[in-house]
């Protein structure tokens, strides 16, 4: 079973983000990038789709600028058998994302596309569904687990306060989200494959970005707190101050 | 001048208390819009009930699509039964709120409305006649300022921010009955499990118990389900990145970059030294407290309110305190 899966280049989750002299964007230097957690997760998914069916491809797509070959050649080493780079801007704006996106898939034999719930950088949580709405398909978004069986793939999703299970008919777009895949990590034989397979670079669509990123700022500092005490006779005290001073129980 | 709609989200066909949030958020925008704050709801027959009381939370009139097939969040129904309306209302602003059904519904009637959608924001405003919001990123080490270039401007509000409007009396009410093909559906959900009512989302608790790997053994969360107990309704359990690596709590419940961004009013961290994947997802929260053994964990840095300790002597005394508390009321 053929399974495309879309990644994204994104700052380490460890970084500490400084803003950059322009006011609207991070400071890049020194700074570590990797492939987005939560797409390491459907790369890993969409590897085990394919073993699971003895056959088919996992072709990886980006849009980003050449640096995203980095992130690409690490899904390659996983076990991917091939990635298209769409060279662009990615903007703020996930619509425009997702028509880029929708450019390259559109026309694809791929009964599944597969996303990471959200990015680690932005966090919109959007472009999936988008793809999904614009290229007609199902889309299950937060997927903890899936299995295929026929044309029918069927999802677990945590909701608030419980757990559902979706079945979408194929060909689907679904969101992963951390529970069952546990990404491989990269063997020196994969990461040497990596290196002769394929990996495309074309430009991406032109896309219009209709949200503008006016300027970026570091969360709002919080005013130092108190170590009400040592051990549990602290918390008679502690509590006083949540009723008295904070009004917070 | 524009109007603006909320999108007021219901469940089980009581419309939820983040509903109100979305319609006092769509009711500031309008008022520097110049227009009016409308509500949508989407549910089955029977829902209407409660839809007038969003009056007092800032909406002059609500629009109740009912039918029998959209009791449970059907994201292909929903999202057109809301494109078509926000279409027809020729609406300025679009206000979801961005939980979990809000965050799979907005993107889909962005798609179909081909307008950009601004998620989980926290802030937001009207500059010469645009919309402007603030929304976290990288999990909250950073803020964007974020002008909104289309109409109508969609964006979802993080639940526990914007406080609902006040005031107003009953709303008017219109119902209609949307038009709905469960036959051309693609897909459904065919199991629910409950883990009890009353559950929370992390993201939308208004207090939150979270333990990380000081907590020693995935069975002593007793200790925290006991203090979350004690806290009352609205209160949910967190956790740490690496009690989740770990497998001894869900995903779901993971506060961090690589989990949930969480803004609760009281936010109690146990065992958790503060790793800034951490740090960066609940330093928003009104009031922080720490428990923890050692004097230097980051985590101090960021609460209000700290213990310096051993968790299994304090988390129990502050379970008793509480209770204690409550109870004299």
């Amino acid at each position: 079973m053929n399974v495309i899966v879309c990644v994204k280049r994104v700052p380490d989750t460890e970084t500490r983000i400084r803003i950059g002299e322009d006011g609207r964007s991070m400071e890049v230097t020194g700074v570590k990038f990797i492939m987005s957690p939560y797409d390491e997760y459907a790369v890993e998914a969409a590897l085990r789709c394919k073993e699971a069916a003895g056959d088919g491809d996992v072709r990886l797509v980006t849009l980003g600028q050449t640096d995203s070959q980095e992130t690409l050649r690490q899904g390659l080493a996983m076990g991917a058998d091939s990635a298209v780079l769409l060279v662009g801007d990615v903007t703020a704006d996930g619509l425009a994302t997702a028509k880029a996106l929708v450019a390259e898939l559109e026309g694809t034999d791929a009964p599944l596309i597969l996303f990471g719930v959200k990015a680690a950088d932005d966090d919109q949580q959007q472009v999936g569904p988008m793809v999904a709405t614009l290229m007609g398909r199902a889309c299950v978004t937060g997927v903890v687990s899936f299995e295929v069986s026929g044309d029918v793939v069927r999802c677990h999703k945590e909701v608030e306060g419980g757990s559902e299970v979706i079945e979408a008919t194929l060909p689907a777009v679904l969101t992963i989200t951390k529970g069952a895949y546990d990404p491989r990590y990269a063997s020196l034989k994969g990461i040497m494959a990596a290196k002769r397979k394929p990996l495309d670079e074309k430009a991406a669509a032109a896309m219009e970005g209709r949200l503008e990123v006016v300027s970026l700022s570091p969360p709002p500092d919080r005013a130092a707190g108190k170590i009400v005490g040592t051990g549990p006779d602290a918390v008679p005290e502690l509590v006083r101050l949540l009723r008295e001073e904070a009004n917070a129980i | 001048m524009a109007n603006v709609l909320a999108f007021a989200e219901q469940k089980e066909g009581q419309i939820r208390g983040v509903a109100r949030e979305a319609v006092g958020a769509a009711a500031v925008l309008a008022g520097e819009l110049g227009g009016e704050a409308h509500a949508l709801v989407v549910g089955a027959p029977g829902v209407s009930t409660g839809a007038a009381a969003l009056g007092a939370a800032g909406a002059t009139s609500v629009a109740v699509a009912e039918h029998a097939e959209l009791g449970d969040f059907h994201p292909e129904a929903y999202a057109t039964v809301v494109a078509a309306h926000v279409r027809d209302g020729g609406y300025g602003a679009v206000v979801f709120p961005a939980t979990i059904m809000g965050k799979d519904l907005a993107p889909r009637v962005a798609a179909l409305l081909d307008v950009p959608l601004a998620g989980d924001v926290t802030e937001l405003k009207v500059d010469g006649g645009a919309v402007s919001v603030v929304r976290p990123v990288y999990a909250g080490k950073a803020f964007a300022e974020i002008r909104l270039a289309a109409t109508p401007a969609l964006l979802s509000i993080r639940p526990n921010v914007f406080a609902a409007g006040s005031g107003g009396g009953d709303a008017a009410v219109t119902v209609f009955t949307p038009e709905v093909d469960p036959s051309s559906w693609r897909q459904r959900v065919i199991e629910r499990k409950s883990e009890g009512s009353g559950a929370l989302d992390v993201t939308e608790a208004t207090q939150i118990v979270s333990g990380g790997r000081g907590m020693k053994d995935p069975e002593h969360w007793g200790l925290l389900e006991e203090l979350r107990d004690a806290l009352g309704a609205g209160t949910a359990l967190g956790a740490s990145r690496a009690v989740v690596d770990a497998g001894w709590r869900p995903h779901g419940e993971q506060v961090g970059q690589t989990g949930k961004t969480v803004s609760p009013s009281l936010y109690v961290a146990v065992g958790i030294s503060g790793a800034i994947q951490h740090l960066a997802g609940m330093r928003t929260s009104g009031t922080i407290v720490a428990v923890n053994k050692d004097p230097d964990a980051p985590i101090f840095k960021v609460a209000d309110y700290g213990i310096v300790g051993d968790l299994f002597e304090v988390v129990p005394r502050l379970t008793e305190e509480v209770r204690a508390l409550k109870a004299k009321g």
